[in-house]
């Protein structure tokens, strides 16, 4: 009863911090704009990337001063790191080092691994759907708020170990976990987000 | 490795240099748009992609169908700028399908033309007093809240009376009675529309009926918006306790959707949950489940205005596994109000030169590929033509939809141009099109325009305390955006 009433407070503290980050939408825009302009020259591809992971620079920007722009990164150094595989939608692996802390959906995008956060971690959206391959891991994870579970309830191709990727947080219990990122399914139910029985 | 990657860029670079650039225009800046032109510009690298809008803001349903109080559903649109400022893609506003260029003429400049201009219209209930005032389509009260130029000045008549019926239980219904019902101090810190907020403020609304065909097993909804909506303070949810009593057939579509589960445990708990306080100023939602509008009724003091919906009893019967319809049962009993709004679906609307299901309101296509006619024969293919989004499957569904949706047409673009069923001319795209509007005196705005107007919007919501203070006329939108 304690912990769900403690982790839907942090769903609220989030909504907040969401709520000042669409405030600022235009500057987060053309900060990643400009970070794009840089990179371009050297490396067209990058760009493509960028399409999908700039939410996450500015993400950084916005938890750091101006000034000290890459302490937030600095400091994630020293933390211990875990082991994280991705499997991508063509069943593809990619380990990746991943800070304790740090939500798999920021690992993902900091990694260039193609993961949807259309709503950047907000809790309002299904995009960055997860399933944790082993149930094992997935029992080690806290339960899912009424407020993800709604949120699971619109994702494609749900199971019974699926999670929001901006919802699971790197801990050391959970070094060598392994993450699928669900292919699109072909022929999506009429409604659009019908699951599967759950 | 790093090597590897290197040549793999520089002989991409070389062949896309080398072909003709692949000319594609999105028709439509909504989710389906915006993911269109995402995933052709990550598919293909010769890919040009011009999007489309009959209005000078982008982002259709972003920005005049989430709700104002749904922020986080909107930080979306960070992602769609990105792809807007992508080196080749361009947004060009204030140009109407139809109007300022017409069908035929875009296939001609453009190798691939990708529909993504969604349901701007109403289904119809087809019953007696329909066309009474006070009787208006979710959507136009939708559009009126979230400031779209089209029904600035819809006013809708919410002083006369205390009670508003909504016809509809799904996302949109709950998201037009939360914001009947939501204390208007709360929603004076959103980015709603000011004369929206006004009207709110000096609204006679207490009381909202949602009425469903169904029960509540069936109602369209989500969790999410449900519970948002039972949340409201000092509101007195009414529902029916004998509603909830579920039949086998109720109990299999349960156990088979998870959707249905929740959103009918949340609603067996509202109907346990008593306040435990009066309110000073009580506001009431009722869930009125197993009734079908059969007519409006006209006021008998002001004529030509509504002042009630009978409603016909219905039950379930069973079309199929896990499926049940409502149908009527002779009994009638009558609702009084002020206002109705229908909550019962949008429908696409066609334009010339372009095949139409009527019937079902979307254009035939096989996965995103358009069909010559409704006849479904797979081998008479519009060429270079293709759908996305409502216009492709009809209107349900969330943002996220569009994404599978986007990703299901382009790779069909994708399977036509590597079959050799779809190449890249010579035709003349952006610049034939910026031309041909020019000679049509279209004023196209581009997106660094919409970019004006955005910081404009920001400034004025910034003065009164809100994200954002929409300008919700052609002519304001224009004047920011090109001064």
């Amino acid at each position: 009863m304690f912990a769900s009433q403690v982790s839907r407070i942090g769903v609220m503290i989030l909504k907040q911090l969401s709520r000042g980050k669409s405030a600022s939408i235009t500057r987060a825009g053309y900060t990643s704009n400009s970070y794009r302009h840089y990179l371009q020259p050297l490396f067209d591809q990058q760009s493509e990337i960028n399409l999908l992971r700039g939410t996450i620079f500015e993400k950084h920007r916005l938890f750091s001063t101006s000034s000290a722009s890459h302490s937030s990164n600095e400091g994630i150094e020293q933390k211990e790191k875990i082991s994280v595989t991705f499997v991508d939608k063509d069943g593809e692996e990619k380990h990746i080092k991943v800070p304790t802390g740090m939500s798999m959906l920021e690992a993902a995008h900091e990694n260039d691994i193609e993961l949807e956060g259309a709503c950047e971690g907000s809790l309002a959206c299904s995009t960055c759907h997860v399933i944790v391959m082993d149930v094992d891991y997935y029992s080690k994870l806290e339960d899912p708020t009424d407020e993800e579970n709604d949120m699971l309830d619109l994702a494609f191709g749900l199971t019974e170990t699926s999670r929001l990727g901006c919802q699971v947080i790197a801990k050391p219990e959970l070094d060598g976990i392994r993450l699928a990122i669900p292919a699109a399914t072909r022929n999506f139910a009429v409604d659009g987000y019908v699951p599967k029985p759950h | 490795m790093a090597l590897f990657q290197a040549r793999t860029w520089l002989s991409r670079t070389f062949s896309s240099v080398a072909s003709q650039p692949l000319r594609v225009c999105v028709v439509g800046s909504g989710p389906a748009g915006f993911y269109t032109a995402e995933k052709m510009l990550k598919a293909h690298r010769e890919a040009e992609v011009d999007i489309i809008d009959r209005l000078p803001t982008p982002f259709g349903l972003v920005r005049s169908g989430v709700a104002p109080d749904h922020p986080e559903t909107k930080i979306v649109v960070n992602q769609f700028t990105r792809v807007a400022q992508h080196e080749r893609c361009s947004f060009f506003g204030n140009v109407t399908l139809g109007s300022s260029v017409t069908l035929p003429e875009l296939r001609e400049l453009y190798d691939v033309v990708v529909l993504a201009y969604g349901a701007e219209s109403d289904r119809v209930l087809g019953i007696p007093g329909e066309d009474l005032s006070g009787v208006y389509a979710a959507r136009e009260f939708v559009w009126w809240y979230n400031g779209h130029p089209n029904c600035r000045y819809l006013n809708p008549d919410l002083k006369n009376s205390d009670t508003a019926v909504i016809l509809g239980q799904g996302n949109v219904a709950l998201d037009a009675a939360r914001i009947l019902l939501r204390p208007t101090t709360e929603l004076a810190t959103t980015d709603i529309a000011s004369h929206a907020l006004e009207a709110l403020e000096d609204s006679s609304i207490r009381k909202v009926y949602l009425v469903g065909r169904r029960g509540p097993v069936q109602a369209a909804c989500t969790a999410k918006e449900l519970r948002e909506i039972l949340g409201i303070k000092d509101l007195r949810v009414h529902i029916k306790e004998t509603d909830l009593l579920t039949t086998p057939a109720d109990e299999e579509e349960m156990k088979n959707n998870r959707i249905r589960k929740r959103v009918y445990e949340l609603l067996s708990k509202a109907a346990m949950t008593r306040p435990s306080h009066h309110s000073s100023d009580p506001r009431e939602l009722h869930f009125v489940f197993f009734r079908k509008p059969d007519k409006f009724l006209e006021s008998d003091e002001r004529s030509g205005h509504v002042s009630g919906v009978r409603l016909e009893k219905t039950k379930l019967i069973g079309t199929g596994p896990g499926e049940q319809t409502a149908a009527g049962t002779g009994q009638f009993e009558e609702l009084g109000c002020g206002i109705v709004l229908k909550s019962i679906g949008y429908k696409s609307v066609p334009v010339d030169g372009l095949p139409f299901d009527h019937r079902k309101g979307v254009v035939p296509n096989i996965r995103g590929r358009v069909l010559s006619d409704t006849s479904g024969n797979p081998t008479l293919l519009e060429k270079g033509l293709y759908v996305c989004g409502w216009l492709k499957r009809g209107p349900t569904g969330i943002i996220a939809t569009n994404l599978y949706c986007a990703e299901e047409t382009v790779s069909s673009i994708s399977e036509d141009l590597k079959q050799g069923k779809l190449t890249s001319s010579s035709s003349s795209g952006r610049d034939g099109l910026l031309q041909l509007l020019d000679n049509r005196n279209v004023r196209v705005i581009p997106f660094g325009e919409w970019e004006k107007i955005d910081s404009e919007e920001r400034r004025l919501g910034n003065l009164r305390n809100k994200p954002r203070e929409k300008l919700a006329t052609l002519e304001e939108l224009r004047k920011v955006a090109t001064e």
